[in-house]
Formats: C-alpha cells, structure tokens, sequence
C-alpha cells in the first residue's frame, strides 16, 4: 500500500454535509490518490480514436481540439436523438435524492458532487443550457451551465468517479439510471480525447490481440498449459484443455484475468477440474481470449468492437453454444448488448446440457450460458461428487456483483454452488446484498493504482459490510463472480478488514469436487492443506 | 436564494391573479383567455414532449434487475422485480406507479463510532470506540416514500373531487369519493381528509428542501418553485373551502362554462378564486416543460418497462450501424509464426 495512503480512522472521517451552497461552481483540483491518469497516443492510435496527444488531468492546457465545445455539443445532440434513456434521464429527474446516499462513492468521500443525482446534474446542466428553452433564457438561475473548459473537466473527473454499478438506478423512483448517464459522458469525453489509461490500454490489447492483457497466443497456450500441469501435481490427474478446436460443442470464454492474476487463477483450475471430471467437449479460443470487454467503459460503439470477436470464433469454430466464465462487467455486455449488437445468433443452437439433457431456454436467443447456471444444473442433478468439508476452513460471505445483479438478476445461482459446495456461508446485511449489492469501488476500469484513495473509499461501503459479517461471524473469505473483484477486493480487505481473502465460485467448486481416478487430494486448488473439521458443522449456516 | 427567488415569483403570481380578478376589464383575460390557453399548451406541449421520447429509440434492453433473473426451473425467480413476462412488466410498472416502488426501499446511510454487536445479538448502545475506524449504518427512510404517495393521491382524489364543479350533475363515484374522503365528519363544511394530507406533505417536502443541507445543495430553483406553486393551489383550494366562502354557484357556472367552450365570468366570481384559477393555469403551462413531466415520463423508463429477457429474445437496435472490427484473420496473420510455434491449428498453413 503506497505510504502516502492516508489510515483507515481517517478515511472514515466522512462529512455528509456539503460545504458549498450548490454545485454549480465546476473547478475540481486533482488531487492526487483520486483520479486516473490520461490515455497514452498509441493505444488512442491503434483505435483510431480522436485527438492522441501526451497530457495528464493535473496539467492546466488539456490540448484540446480547437472546435471541442462543438464536437461535445453535437455529440449530446446524437445521442439525445439515439438513446432514450439519455433524454429520458435529462428530462424527469425531479431531483428528490433518493439516490444521494446510495452510491458508494458519496458514502466513502462524502463529496456532494458524487451523489448520484448531482453527477448526472453536471450534464443535465449543460443539456439545459444548449436544449431547452428556460436554460437558454435564464441561465444559472435555473441550474444552467456554460460548457466551458472546467465543466469538461469536472465531467472528467466525475465520470470517472463512477464505477457504472447502477445502485442509484434501483432507488430511484423513476429507474434513472447515472451508469447510463456516465456511459454518455464518457462517449462525449471520448470525442475531445479525455480518456484515461486504465481503460483504453486494455481496448487496445483487447482490440489486438484479443484480450485486456495483451496475450498472445503462444501465451495464452503456455498459461492453459501451466494450469494443466498445475491440477496435475494437486489431483494427480492429467487432464486436457483444448484451445481453438474445431468442431467442439462448446466455446468457453473466460476474462483474461483468470489465466493471468491470482486469485482468479485458482478459479480457472476450477472450471478446468470440472469439465474435466464431466468430459465435456468444448474449447477455448485464443482469439476470443477475453470475455471482459473494457469498450463498456469508452462508447456503446467500443463494445460491439471489441465483442463481435465472440460470436465470429464461436462460427468459426463451429460450435454449438457458448459458456462464459465468472466475470460482472463481461456479462452485463453479453446479457444486455452482444445480441442487439452482434446477432442474431441463428448459427448457433439453443444450449443443452450434454450432461444433464436440461435445455437453457432463457438463453433462447443469445445462447451463451453463464458457468454458475451451467454447474448450478450439474449439482442440482446430483451430476458431481462434492465434499463440502475441504472447504472448511472458509467461513464464505458473498458479493453479489453489480452487473450480474443488477443487469442480469443472477443471485441465485452462485448461492446454491456456495450451499452445496461450503459449510459455513453467512449473508451480509441485506441492504448491502444482491440488487443492493456496493460496488468493490473500482469497476468500470478505475481499478489503478495512482486512483488508490478514491478505490478504497468507494469500496469502503462494501468493506464496512465485510468487516460486519467478519467481527460477527469471523467470516474469512470473501466469494464472488467477477474478475474485477478478484483484482481489486483483495488490496481493499487488506485495507478495511485484514484477514479476509477472496476467492472465484469456481474455486470452491474445484476444491470440493471429488474426481474419479488420480489420487486422495491433501491440498485445495491454492495448494494449502485442507483443514476438515468434525462433521457435524459447530455452527448453523446463518442467512443474516 | 433559490427558495426565495421562486416565493417571490409565485407571489407574484398570485398578486397578478388577484389583480385580475379585482379589476373588471382583466377578469375575462384571467377568467377565460389564461386558462383555455394554459390547457392547450399542456397538451400540446405533453403530447409534444411525450412523442419525443417516444420517437427517440430504445438501443438496448437495459432493465435494472432487482431479482433474481428467471434461468432454471427449480430456481425461485423474481417475476415482478426481475420481470420475463408483460404481465411481470405491467405489474413491476404498477407498483412503480402507484406504490412507488422504488421509492420505497429509500434508506439512510450514517456514520457510527458503535461497534460491531457480537453474533446473535442486535443491540446498540455498547460504548462507541473512542477513536478509530467508524463503520456505516443504514436506517429505514419511509418518510420521503410515505410524503410522496401522500401527496400524489391525495392530489387525484382532489382532482376528482373537483369534477363536481364541471359535470352538471355530477357523477355518483364522485359524490362517493367526496364522502369517504370526509369520512370523520369533522367541521361545517366537512373537512376532506386529502385537504390537510396534501398541505402536510407539501409542507414536508418543501422543509426537506430548506433543512436537510444535503437536499437544499442539490434543489434548483424550478424544484421550489413548483412546491410554492401547488402550496398557493391547494392554498388558496382550501381557503376558499374553510374560510372565505365565495359564491360557489357562480364559480360552477363559470367552470362550466370553460369546459363547454361557452365561457362567461359571472360578477359575483371572488378574486380569490382567480388566484386559485390562474396558479393551475400556471401550473399546466409550466407541467409540460419541467420536471413534473415525470409524471408520463416513468411510464418510459427503459430500466423499469423492459423485460429481462434478454438472453431469452433478440433486442433490435433500430440505428445498429457496422463498426471497424479486427478480424480473425487479421489476428492470424499478424501472429502466424506464434501460433505455429505454440502448435495451435491454423486457417492458412
Ligand atoms: S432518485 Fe431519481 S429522481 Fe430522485 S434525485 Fe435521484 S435520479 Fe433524480
Ligand atoms: S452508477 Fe454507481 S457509482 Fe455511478 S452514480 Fe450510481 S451508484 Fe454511484
């Protein structure tokens, strides 16, 4: 942790009052610890993106384009016209702050201007100044504002000080959704070239070589292959991973941290032990190495980019559906947007369990299936041998993600895998679980390390819930389906509530499945000794 | 300042009416000319605004799922908060509309120094931590919920109520509705429980403007201004019921007289009633180009009226247009050797 992050008891002194009368005033100062730094030329380049130039949010000349306040005003227009939502959004805010306390950001660094309500402000100000008739006329008055340089970095600032996690969305009284007033601010700043570093790096990558990291495929084979070798030495199984494959049933795409970060690697070797253990016939690419897709974080345009990939490997490959892996931003874009952007998807069939013969009808149209749904069926049908007691040692909670939550409604599921695979599992307080579920703070690409202050107060919300379940129940392992989370929570429990780890769904299901041949498993997937406990559990599993 | 501004300028509204009504050569203008023309710009502007949203398209299906997605059959799933039915969407919608739903789960999030209480024991009250980490909490928050939905029904019964005054005879609902809402029988003439509802709420709702510091730095203008202006309505509606008696007879007649498009102004219209006219007037004039437009704009919300079936149905983007895209063998051409080299099959040998 950088040294000049400041402690946990100061970051928790927290002013909810507001200090400033309003929020019209649009200077921020960019301190740092809480914002992103700039995009570099080449990856701008290598997108064609406008305006690549060297220039960082603290420098007081953003060398913007000469015509900018042009190019972001048509820009609003565009999107006025193309998005409903956006005018939508603009037009019946009533401005009752339902939404003000419910984001994490506000609640970690009490700034006004992170309440939900006031983040989407610093454009409607705008949208009422060039689009309506009252702003025109009256001006300030009325919460109208001039777009000028400072308002553009305000909106730089403030939009990416939203992780996009749509908690304000469900308060609201009329669904207004900031995630998606954001995702517009974003497209506009991407016109002028305000983009951070974080996020279109790995576009860039992803855009190349087919995922965030950068992996080439000789790369990605190495990784598979080590993960191979890897189960081998704990299970004393050999076990094969296919990668571009012709003619296997099934395309399964994973984010790329799973190969390549811990803890998500440990979840890989889940999902390899698995599909192992059912002989199922699938194959990954390595082109379509990467699930997650950063453009959700640049313009609705960088998504369909970057997403068409999946689809085009999954034809090539001629498979006849597709599962995807444990990853919250991955599946917001291929449960809301993949088939509106890249379908129809005719070439493939409906997907069947090869195992269980169960049909994913509610994935009908789409036909890519989420690998939680996929094994939930497999448990549900007694298709696993698992023995819950080499998990004893975590005491699990769950961290609902906020896209499979709140863009998906996938709660269930990982539950189920958690019940049937853990023996200890107890629940964060409810208004901090499922559709209520806090952001880790650094979701939609701010999960870098000079954004650090502000990462560990937007995930402080969520840490707070951590921490009660910890003192409580000594709960020691934090569970989740996200790749982001993976990344991010384990710096952000160090901070908050040391002695908590995190771990991928598929892990605990790798630990406790017990696979036919190889020999008597001593270690979990991490390789540490499994820690039984009697059989009877001391402790009712407590749904707090 | 914000608060203020909009007092003065409803004041002064209500001073104009009032100089209307008093001044005999003003009286057609604020009985007649003002009101007829502020309800052709409500529907005019309404329908106007609302076609506009309703031409601009739905890109991408975007409900905000608060439940559990429908997937396996044995899985509970959420049929109204995660909704894959139009049944499922008209109810979630419904709730949203009447209950208000959403607004329902409001909470208010604080900072304690309390420590965390031990397993199976929920009191507060152990002695807070000196100094140290704090942790939050979150409270239940119903008021703004129960203020909002009284405010909003009790302004449709009211409305209702006062279709007496412009159906000769009135309807029987209607005479219904005025008597169970003077159900306790209170006070000659009978005080109608929606009168004291609606000033109550419209009295929490503007002090929640004015004392919360959170609330009072994110109100506009406009947001005073539309309490101030439905203050001065139900007002002036209540004086005129409890207090000053003006002559209901002509009142009638002249309502009547709008709505048939046959308008007069009898003389012995009180000024007070002028006010009451010309802040509705005002009022629907105004609905249309601000925020009250909430009012037809929820009905499309596109994180609320969508189904969450998206996995289940193909969503069409109207203006889906085709985007650079690096290709397959764009990618096999650049890292041939590698994937040689790593044994993985090629298109192209
Ligand atoms: S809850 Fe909705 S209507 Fe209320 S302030 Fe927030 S965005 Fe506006
Ligand atoms: S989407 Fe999340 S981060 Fe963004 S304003 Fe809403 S609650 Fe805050």
């Amino acid at each position: 942790m950088a040294d000049q992050t400041p402690s946990p008891e100061t970051l928790t002194q927290v002013e909810y009052r507001p200090r400033a009368k309003n929020w019209l005033d649009p200077h921020v100062e960019f301190r740092r610890g809480t914002f992103c730094y700039s995009a570099l030329p080449k990856s701008l380049k290598a997108l064609d993106l406008p305006n690549p130039r060297e220039w960082q949010p603290f420098h007081r000349d953003w060398k913007l384009p000469p015509d900018w306040k042009a190019i972001i005003l048509e820009g609003m227009k565009d999107r006025l016209d193309r998005f409903r939502s956006f005018r939508l959004f603009m037009d019946i805010c009533v401005r009752c702050g339902a939404c003000a306390d419910k984001c994490h950001f506000y609640l970690g660094s009490g700034d006004p201007k992170n309440m939900p309500v006031v983040r989407a402000e610093l454009i409607r100000s705008v949208y009422r100044r060039y689009f309506t008739t009252a702003g025109r006329l009256f001006g300030e008055a009325v919460g109208a504002r001039e777009l000028t340089e400072d308002v553009l970095k305000e909106w730089f600032y403030y939009f990416y000080q939203c992780t996009e996690c749509r908690r304000c969305s469900v308060f609201c009284p009329y669904g207004i959704d900031t995630a998606e007033v954001t995702m517009i601010g974003r497209e506009l700043l991407n016109l002028v070239g305000c983009n951070i570093n974080w996020v279109l790096e790995p576009v860039a990558n992803c855009f190349r070589t087919g995922n965030h990291l950068g992996v080439q495929p000789h790369g990605f084979k190495d990784s598979i292959d080590f993960a191979v070798d890897e189960l081998e030495e704990i299970t004393g199984v050999r076990i094969e991973a296919p990668i571009n494959k012709k003619g296997a049933e099934i395309l399964f795409v994973v984010p790329s941290a799973d190969y390549f970060a811990s803890p998500h690697y440990y979840t890989l070797l889940g999902y390899l032990l698995l599909f192992h253990e059912i002989g199922l016939d699938y194959t990954f690419s390595a082109f379509a190495s990467e699930g997650g897709n950063f453009g959700l974080f640049t313009s609705h345009e960088m998504i369909k980019r970057l997403n068409a990939k999946i689809y085009a490997e999954a034809k090539r490959l001629g498979v006849k559906w597709i599962l995807g892996g444990e990853c919250g931003h991955m599946w917001r874009v291929l449960h809301q947007y993949m088939d509106t952007m890249n379908g129809p998807a005719d070439f493939l069939e409906v997907p069947v369990s090869p195992v269980t013969g169960t049909r994913f009808d509610n994935t009908a149209s789409t036909r890519m299936v989420h690998i939680c749904e996929f094994t939930a069926d497999l448990v549900r049908h007694n298709r696993l041998r698992l023995d819950p007691t080499r998990n004893d040692k975590w005491r699990v909670t769950f961290h609902d993600s906020c896209n499979p939550a709140r863009a998906m409604g996938l709660l269930e599921e990982p539950r189920y895998l958690i019940r049937a695979t853990c023996r200890h599992f107890h629940e964060m307080p409810e208004n901090t679980i499922r559709e209520q579920t806090f952001c880790c703070g650094s979701g939609s690409g701010l999960g870098t390390d000079e954004n650090l202050e502000m990462r560990l107060r937007g995930g402080f919300p969520r840490a707070n819930a951590v921490r009660y379940v910890h003192e409580r129940h000594g709960v020691n392992l934090l569970a989740c389906i996200c790749a982001i989370d993976k990344a991010t929570l384990p710096p952000l429990l160090e901070y908050w509530v040391p002695g908590v780890e995190v771990a991928g769904i598929h892990e605990l299901v790798g630990n406790a499945l017990i696979v036919k041949g190889g020999r008597e498993r001593t270690t979990d997937l991490r390789g540490d000794p499994f820690e039984r406990e009697a059989p009877a559990a001391e402790e009712e599993p407590v749904h707090a | 300042m914000n608060a203020l501004l909009s007092l003065v300028a409803v004041s002064i509204l209500v001073a104009l009416a009032w100089v209307g009504g008093s001044v005999a050569s003003l009286r057609s203008v604020f009985g007649i000319v003002v009101p007829a023309a502020a309800v052709a710009i409500f529907v005019v502007g309404l329908a106007a605004r609302v076609t506009r949203w309703a031409l601009t398209p739905v890109p991408f299906r975007i409900p905000t799922t608060c439940g559990q997605q429908r997937t396996l059959p044995w899985i509970k799933a959420s049929w109204i908060e995660s909704p894959w039915t139009r049944a499922g969407v008209v109810v979630r919608m419904a709730l949203e509309v009447l209950l208000f739903r959403s607004l329902f789960r409001n909470t208010q999030a604080a900072m304690t120094a309390e420590p965390i209480p031990a397993a199976g024991q929920d009191a507060h009250g152990a002695a807070p931590a000196a100094r140290g980490l704090r942790r939050l909490v979150y409270g239940e928050e119903k008021w703004l919920w129960l203020a909002a939905l009284a405010f909003h029904w009790s302004f449709l019964v009211v409305l209702l109520r006062h279709l007496r005054f412009v159906v000769e005879p009135p309807p029987a609902w209607v005479d219904a509705i005025a008597a169970v809402d003077g159900f306790f029988q209170v006070g000659v003439p009978v005080l109608y429980m929606t009168d004291v509802l609606l000033l109550a709420a419209l009295g929490y709702l503007l002090l929640r403007r004015l004392v919360d510091a959170r609330i009072r730095y994110l109100s506009l203008l406009q947001d005073y201004f539309a309490l101030y202006l439905l203050i001065g309505l139900v007002g002036s509606g209540v004086l005129m019921r409890y207090f000053v008696r003006p002559d209901v007879v002509a009142i009638k007649e002249l309502a009547l007289g709008l709505v048939t498009f046959a308008p007069v102004v009898p003389a012995t219209v009180s000024p007070f009633f002028f006010v009451h006219l010309t802040l509705v007037s005002v009022l629907l004039a105004y609905f249309p180009f601000s925020k009250l437009v909430h009012m037809a704009g929820v009905f499309l919300s596109p994180t609320r009226n969508l189904a969450n079936t998206n996995r289940m149905r193909r969503h069409v983007n109207p203006w889906n247009y085709p985007v650079k895209v690096h290709t397959y063998e764009e990618w096999e051409d650049e890292f041939r050797d590698k994937i040689k080299a790593a044994g993985l099959p090629l298109e192209k040998a």
